[in-house]
């Protein structure tokens, strides 16, 4: 890898030769190009713990961090870590946490207390298959967690979700910027691939504009104490908290949403995925128009605020929409939601680490463009889901154990 | 300020000197604490070392969950509420994006000796430039007096009714006396608010766990054995006699560990101090 003198963001250097090296291609890993964006945004402080597939993030900010006089600690576990972050970020700083999928279930407990106490954070979740400790190949099977909520309570988490490393790294600067807008923990969710892959990436970093806070707990010199807490054990006001906190939610889903379209101008169909599952997605669209299936990509960059409205405008002049995940078909919901029935939605999906290919991605597009036609929609697999759940429990053992027959 | 007496044959002329007062960041307002508990006692003397040291403009303190949950309606200084336990690892955060702060985490024996064991070990590891105050009662209070892991062999609480059984659950913890073991740790020590000067010799120890952070020491930690007359099913009085017989022969009083750190006058509170350096074990 490439040292940080070598990229063009190291300091000591003119401004001319900080702006050559901003301009200048590099080739980066996405973890390590994450954890620069991250620096370059202004991160204050970093708390991590190791797991594969993000511990490079945690290795460049332990060496990175330190060497700009900045906060870094590696932590006793991804509970230590995140609750780190919490009382950092309850001062103000810019802070921010990475994991990876077992480690984010760790973190779920404070996300929530972080989400009702309204605290920014930027939380960076590189997916690896569960469930359990699972396996540590490529993953999207967290965007239940990350979109319908990590812990208790009503409360949402705007989540972004790059499908290359340069935009990883745009998307970490406005990361910064909806949480400290909002005062809530946004997550930057990006599969394994993305954490573990080295690609050209543009260095343009943008270091999002710094603000005071009235909030931020200092010492309570020369004004009144400030408390950051979620606690209220009085139902109306904690009532009011909670609709305050939907008030905001609104907001962001207003403001907030975002999705690329591609291809999509003359599309009768269309493909639904993010991160790495879009990049497989376009490689098969290109082939299927070789074919003459005239196909696009709707992707959505906020999987919360999921792109919703856009997503129903668009399904009205489909013939059938194709969602294809990393994953058992967690995101299709949300697209289902969205369409209301006015076209076909099929899944094509892969789970345990395996990505699909480009051809099962075709050939889910050729059946759902030459059957769209007729109901029932059809049910598109990479998998036999009957083989692989064939029930082989034992015969219940219920009725032998009561002695009734 | 001049006192005078009414009804009396003369005017009181000798000035009156106030020479005790409640400190103004103990705030005025009753409290939530159950006739009897201890915790009352534990925020005035530290309202009072805060007061001494100058420290309300420049303490971020870390509420628990437990008892203490509401200390910050007691207490004039900036809060941060952490998750059940995690206190040290908020403070962790803080400390280490505020060198100027004075950082100050409450804690119950539920929320620091159960649930929380790791952040306190590895915030006390670290050596974390922080003060932990440690109210022990032997039992979680707030959600009506079940068994904590400082509960003592034999005791009858809603969760072990037959009383605590080693056998099924295990020993009480005295975690401070763990803690002192690890060389980050500046200052453990324990005291009682059982009787007066029980209390004066407890806030002389808050006073001199506060004065190390001040001086860069490292982590100090001051376990406070206090009384639950409720959870533990007797009257106030009976519950002080408790604690000064049984509980303090389980957890001796005194200072565990004093590695004679920031032991110099401290600088004045606000100033910046050095990253908490760590002694060779």
């Amino acid at each position: 890898m490439k040292t940080e003198r070598e990229i063009g963001v190291g300091d000591g250097r003119t401004e001319a030769e900080l702006e050559a090296g901003r301009r200048s291609r590099v080739l980066m890993k996405g973890n390590e190009a994450i954890a620069e964006a991250a620096i370059q945004a202004g991160c204050d402080a970093y708390f991590g713990y190791p797991i594969t597939p993000q511990a490079e993030l945690l290795e460049w900010m332990a060496r990175r961090m330190l060497e700009l006089g900045r906060v870094f600690v590696q932590a006793e576990s991804e509970l230590g870590a995140i609750n780190m972050a919490l009382g950092a970020a309850a001062t103000g700083a810019r802070v921010m946490v990475s994991s990876s999928s077992p480690g984010i279930s760790l973190m779920a407990e404070a996300m929530s207390y972080m989400a009702g106490s309204g605290t920014p954070m930027v939380l960076v979740n590189i997916m690896r298959a569960g469930p359990g400790l699972g396996g540590i190949g490529p993953s999207q099977s967290d965007y239940f967690q990350a979109t319908k909520g990590h812990g208790h309570g009503d409360y949402r988490v705007p989540v972004l979700a790059p499908a290359s490393i340069g935009e990883a790294m745009e998307l970490l600067a406005s990361s910064f910027e909806m949480a400290e807008r909002y005062r809530t923990p946004v997550m930057l969710v990006a599969d394994g691939i993305l954490g573990q892959a080295m690609e050209p990436v543009d260095l343009r970093f943008r270091t999002p504009e710094r603000h005071a806070f009235d909030w931020a707990l200092t010492g309570a010199a020369g004004r009144p104490a400030r408390i950051i807490k979620s606690i209220d054990l009085d139902p109306e006001v904690l009532e009011k908290r909670n609709l305050d906190l939907q008030h905001k939610y609104r907001e962001i889903a207003r403001h907030e949403v975002r999705w690329e379209a591609w291809q999509l101008d003359d599309a009768e169909f269309a493909i639904v995925a993010y991160g790495t599952a879009a990049r497989v997605a376009r490689t098969a669209i290109t082939r299927a128009r070789e074919r003459g299936i005239k196909v696009g990509l709707f992707r959505p960059i906020t999987l919360w605020p999921f792109p919703e409205r856009e997503l129903a405008r668009l399904s009205r002049r489909l013939g059938g929409i194709l969602t294809v995940e990393l994953s058992s078909g967690q995101m299709v919901e949300d697209v289902r939601l969205a369409v209301e029935g006015r076209c076909p939605v099929a899944f094509h999906g892969r789970m345990g680490g395996l990505v699909p290919t480009p051809d099962e991605v075709l050939g889910a597009l050729k059946a759902l463009s030459g059957h769209h036609a007729h109901t029932p929609p059809p049910r598109v697999r990479g998998y036999e889901a009957t083989e692989l759940f064939e029930p082989d429990y034992p015969a219940h053992s219920g009725a032998r154990r009561g002695g009734r027959r | 300020m001049t006192l005078h007496t009414p009804g009396s044959a003369t005017p009181a002329t000798a000035a009156a000197r106030l020479i005790y007062h409640k400190p103004d960041v103990l705030l005025d307002r009753s409290t939530h604490y159950c006739p009897g508990c201890g915790h009352g006692i534990v925020h005035r003397l530290l309202a009072e070392v805060l007061t001494e040291l100058d420290l309300p403009a420049h303490t971020i303190a870390v509420a628990p969950v437990g008892c203490a949950v509401f200390a910050y309606d007691y207490l004039n200084v900036d809060f941060v509420e952490a998750p059940h336990g995690r206190a040290p690892a908020v403070a962790t955060g803080i400390r280490r994006v505020r060198p100027e702060a004075f950082v100050l985490t409450y804690q119950g024996d539920g929320d620091l000796a159960a649930i929380g064991t790791a952040e306190i070990v590895h915030a006390a590891a670290r050596g974390e430039r922080i003060t932990a105050i440690f109210v022990n009662n032997g039992i979680y209070g707030m959600t009506g007096g079940q068994m904590a892991p400082t509960t003592l062999l034999g005791q009858r609480t809603t969760s072990s009714p037959n009383g605590r059984d080693a056998a099924l659950m295990g020993y009480p913890i005295r975690i401070t006396e763990m803690l002192a073991q690890l060389p980050g740790v500046a200052y453990a020590a324990r005291g009682t608010v059982a009787d007066v000067p029980a209390i004066g010799r407890l806030k002389a120890m808050i006073k001199r766990a506060c004065q190390i952070q001040l001086n860069s020491g490292g982590f100090a930690i001051v376990e406070a054995l206090s009384n639950c007359p409720v959870g533990w099913g007797m009257t106030p009085l009976q519950s002080l006699e408790h604690l000064k017989g049984p509980v303090v022969d389980a957890y001796p009083l005194g200072v565990i560990v004093d590695r004679g750190l920031g032991a110099d006058t401290h600088p004045a509170a606000g100033t910046a101090c050095p990253a908490p350096s760590h002694p060779e074990a």
